[in-house]
């Protein structure tokens, strides 16, 4: 009797949870298709936002997108391949930038943003501009990336790169030939899954690459991101959340295509792996 | 090791070095740069009174140079408890009925699902909550824009994560515990609450803790929907402003003390996040040692 | 062995030169000592390899005959804790002490492992990529090199119509031959082989055996094996090592008939008789 009421009290949990998740997301999904159409990915927006569309706005996102991986992609991978390959197991360096890193990726993304705006806007003399709001997402990425890379190249097993010392190849071309490509899916879903938290960032935005919604002319500009689009459209827009919602609908698209590119690659990592195992 | 080999490695040992550097020094200088915005608001204070006292002042009047942030504080613990307390049990419970009472079917979904809504911003269950949750709440007790709704908010955001670490830590107990249960004789609800939970309290515990620290980060989701007026949180229905909602709200207008204030209060935030983090890595530690009969 | 094309039994033939083992030190090891740290793995070792012949080292696990073998190409430098002491005499340098160039040191002694490493690459590119790195330019000389490797041993007439394939997709005894034809293709003058047939099957195991027997006279072959059946029948000299004191030691070296026929010491007779480890 017991285990009914127990296995009774489990199951109208989990009712209520999957039909409050889906409550959130049919309720996207649905009010997000309504102001929808696909002129409304390529038009600028219009009446503060409430019509037109986000054509700017997703070319700003690229763009901070662009900045903060042409940053973070060469950084986090050079970091994780001398954590790996280069660094010896008792060195000071290695163990203090892994912690640095840990303790650098529990700081909130509001915080990112303070730091950014001190840094990057105010110090730097950077402004309020794409080029800020890059750097500072590509700081926030870091930490995760760096590990995430770090993880994939130590799981390449040792037999290479022992084959490759005995053959007196040098260390870098063992890296460049063999332990890379060799852990190219992991570090290639790291790099979607770090893409997927950037675009989804609000707060790091807000005070680094600003409000400004129309087409940036160059890197110094001002743009607006889609994730702080949505908020502004909400928040200070009456009227606003038609195009609020149906841009959070693109959002929410992009996003969940991203981590299901991400998710399809470390699986057919795993299958890789059992084959040559 | 690194003295006989060749100019190659050398060269791309000290590239990979400089990397390495400017990474490691990315931490030094995150909090060169707080430090630094938030010093005018340690050092002028009063020289009567020492600067802890605004961390327990109750008026937040930063234009009239008063910044006692105490009501915020406390406000961002009570919008962080409230949630953790909804989706702790609601969590574990949707973990423990993915993990042993779905049908395989039913589980992949349930799954896809709460990985799906991992992934969603925060400013998106901000709309939801504005737009949907509101509303409800107003139309029940006015004015909406609440602690509740903000709880109802931020549980449902950390609700997967929590789900899905500890489906995970269930799902790596050795499985000769539950076939030995089994064997014992035991029903499946003593099993799951007696054996199979506290073999994985390490890895559930640590994934709470975690999740608890991001609600305390987190910004948008709270900013849209607790209605920000700056007071202690006397009722599940009054407005409240939280630490992080503050920040983003006042910073584009923010100068001198003011700001320094505010870099301040994101200072403590950090200190908070990154306590309860360590917290959590050490609770793991323990209780992965304990499990482990030491 | 016949030869059908597609069979695993096939083996060509290594036809330069014409098979020579003299009593002429191609490596000359005086007093090797090597330990991991405080432990000490091996002690006092001293014996002479002479050129084109057949060395095998016997002895039980854990003797340090492993350890030896990574002196003599140098891989010890990779092993955090090592230290080795004593004299390797090599054309005329110490290996140990004087200034020598690894990476060409490993091309003139190659190494092949217990478990086969091919890289996860294509069976071409497994022997294309040691060459291009040893600096031969000149892509008609890879071709000749890499296709008179695959002859030399017996995997030419398996592999030539998939050479562009996954080297991982071979079995485990076409692999480990794939190993040797890599070593072999960078042309070099010692083989140093760590049990190569231990994780093969046993028809994989003769047919490498067989491949190991051809190579005499024409290369230098150091071979760590647990089959004393198998060093009889493929070595001309042997070096029996054993455990005193938790160090491993060089009990006795010879000319393999005397080792297995006639031993001096007392320990090489139990062993060999098997009364012994």
């Amino acid at each position: 009797m017991a285990d009914r009421i127990f296995s009774g009290l489990l199951f109208s949990c989990a009712l209520l949870v999957v039909s409050s998740l889906l409550w959130v997301l049919s309720d996207v999904v649905l009010q997000g298709a309504v102001h929808f159409n696909w002129q409304f990915l390529f038009a600028a927006p219009s009446n503060a936002g409430r019509d037109g569309g986000i054509g700017p706005i997703l070319v700003s996102t690229l763009w901070l997108l662009l900045i903060a991986l042409t940053v973070a992609l060469p950084l986090g991978l050079g970091v994780a391949i001398w954590l790996s390959e280069f660094a010896q197991s008792n060195s000071r360096l290695a163990s203090s930038t892994g912690i640095s890193l840990d303790i650098l990726a529990g700081v909130p993304s509001i915080v990112y943003g303070l730091f950014g705006n001190a840094f990057f806007s105010i110090y730097l003399g950077l402004g309020f501009s794409l080029l800020s709001g890059g750097l500072t997402l590509a700081c926030m990425i870091l930490p995760v990336f760096v590990r995430t890379c770090e993880v994939g190249l130590r799981a390449v097993t040792d037999d290479w790169r022992r084959g490759a010392l005995a053959l007196g190849m040098t260390r870098s071309a063992a890296i460049w030939h063999i332990l890379l490509p060799a852990a190219r899916p992991a570090i290639v879903a790291g790099l979607i899954l770090s893409i997927g938290r950037a675009t989804a960032e609000t707060a790091a935005l807000l005070f680094t690459s600003g409000y400004v919604d129309r087409m940036p002319g160059s890197l110094l500009d001002s743009g607006r991101a889609l994730a702080v689009h949505i908020y502004d459209l909400s928040m200070n827009i009456t009227g606003g959340d038609g195009a609020a919602y149906a841009s959070a609908l693109v959002l929410v698209t992009l996003i969940i295509a991203l981590n299901t590119l991400a998710q399809g690659l470390v699986d057919s990592w795993f299958k890789q792996r059992l084959k040559i195992a | 090791m690194l003295s006989n080999s060749n100019r190659i490695d050398r060269r791309l040992n000290g590239l990979l070095l400089s990397m390495v550097c400017v990474t490691a020094l990315l931490l030094a200088l995150i909090v060169l740069f707080l430090l630094s915005e938030a010093w005018p608001f340690f050092a002028n204070r009063e020289p009567d009174g020492t600067w802890l006292q605004l961390f327990y002042r109750q008026n937040w009047y930063p234009l009239e140079g008063q910044f006692g942030m105490a009501p915020m504080i406390l406000s961002s613990l009570a919008v962080t408890a409230g949630a953790v307390s909804l989706a702790l049990p609601l969590g574990l419970g949707s973990a423990i009925f993915l993990q042993f009472y779905a049908p395989p079917r039913s589980a992949q979904g349930f799954r896809l699902l709460l990985n799906v809504l991992a992934g969603i911003p925060s400013v998106v269950f901000g709309l939801w909550g504005l737009t949907r949750l509101v509303p409800l709440i107003t139309s029940w007790q006015p004015p909406g824009a609440s602690l509740l709704a903000a709880i109802i908010v931020l549980a449902l955001m950390i609700l997967p994560t929590i789900a899905l670490t500890s489906a995970s830590s269930l799902a790596s107990v050795p499985k000769e515990m539950l076939t030995g249960s089994m064997a014992l004789g035991l029903r499946r609800n003593t099993q799951i609450l007696h054996v199979i939970l506290p073999a994985a309290r390490a890895g559930i515990n640590s994934g709470v803790l975690l999740a608890t620290a991001r609600a305390l980060g987190e910004t948008l989701a709270v900013l849209m929907v607790a209605g920000n007026v700056v007071q202690f949180p006397s009722g599940l229905f009054e407005p409240v402003r939280v630490l992080t909602a503050n920040i983003a709200l006042e910073m584009a207008y923010a100068m001198g003390d003011h700001r320094a204030s505010l870099f301040a209060s994101g200072l403590l935030l950090t200190l908070l996040v990154w306590l309860l983090s360590w917290f959590a890595h050490r609770v793991n530690q323990v209780n992965n040692r304990e499990i482990r009969g030491g | 062995m016949t030869k059908t094309k597609g069979s695993v039994y096939t083996l060509g033939e290594i036809e330069r030169g014409v098979p020579c083992c003299v009593p002429e030190p191609h490596l000359q090891v005086q007093d090797l000592t090597v330990s991991y740290g405080a432990k000490t793995v091996l002690s006092q070792v001293s014996l002479d390899i002479y050129k084109g012949c057949i060395t095998a080292l016997i002895g039980p696990s854990g003797c340090g005959k492993t350890s030896f073998l990574s002196t003599l190409n140098r891989l010890t430098d990779h092993h955090p804790n090592a230290h080795v002491s004593g004299k390797i005499v090599f054309d005329g340098q110490d290996l140990i002490h004087d200034r020598v160039d690894t990476l060409k040191l490993r091309r003139r002694i190659g190494m092949i492992f217990q478990k086969p490493n091919p890289f996860p690459l294509s069976i071409w590119r497994n022997l294309e990529l040691p060459l291009k790195e040893h600096g031969v330019r000149d892509s008609d000389e890879r071709r000749q090199k890499i296709q008179q490797a695959l002859k030399d041993v017996g995997l030419w007439d398996e592999v030539s119509d998939r050479l562009q394939t996954s080297a991982m997709a071979l079995s485990g005894g076409q692999q480990q031959r794939l190993c040797i034809a890599r070593a072999l293709v960078l042309e070099p003058e010692i083989l140093l082989m760590d049990e190569p047939c231990s994780a093969l099957d046993p028809i994989s195991s003769a047919v490498v055996e067989e491949l190991i027997l051809r190579l005499r006279g024409r290369y230098t072959v150091v071979i760590v094996t647990h089959n004393l059946a198998q060093a009889r029948r493929v070595a001309n000299y042997a070096g029996f090592f054993w455990m005193t004191e938790r160090v491993g030691k060089l009990i006795e070296f010879g000319q393999c008939q005397h080792l297995f026929d006639t031993p001096i010491h007392a320990l090489t007779a139990a062993y060999i008789s098997g009364a012994r480890g």
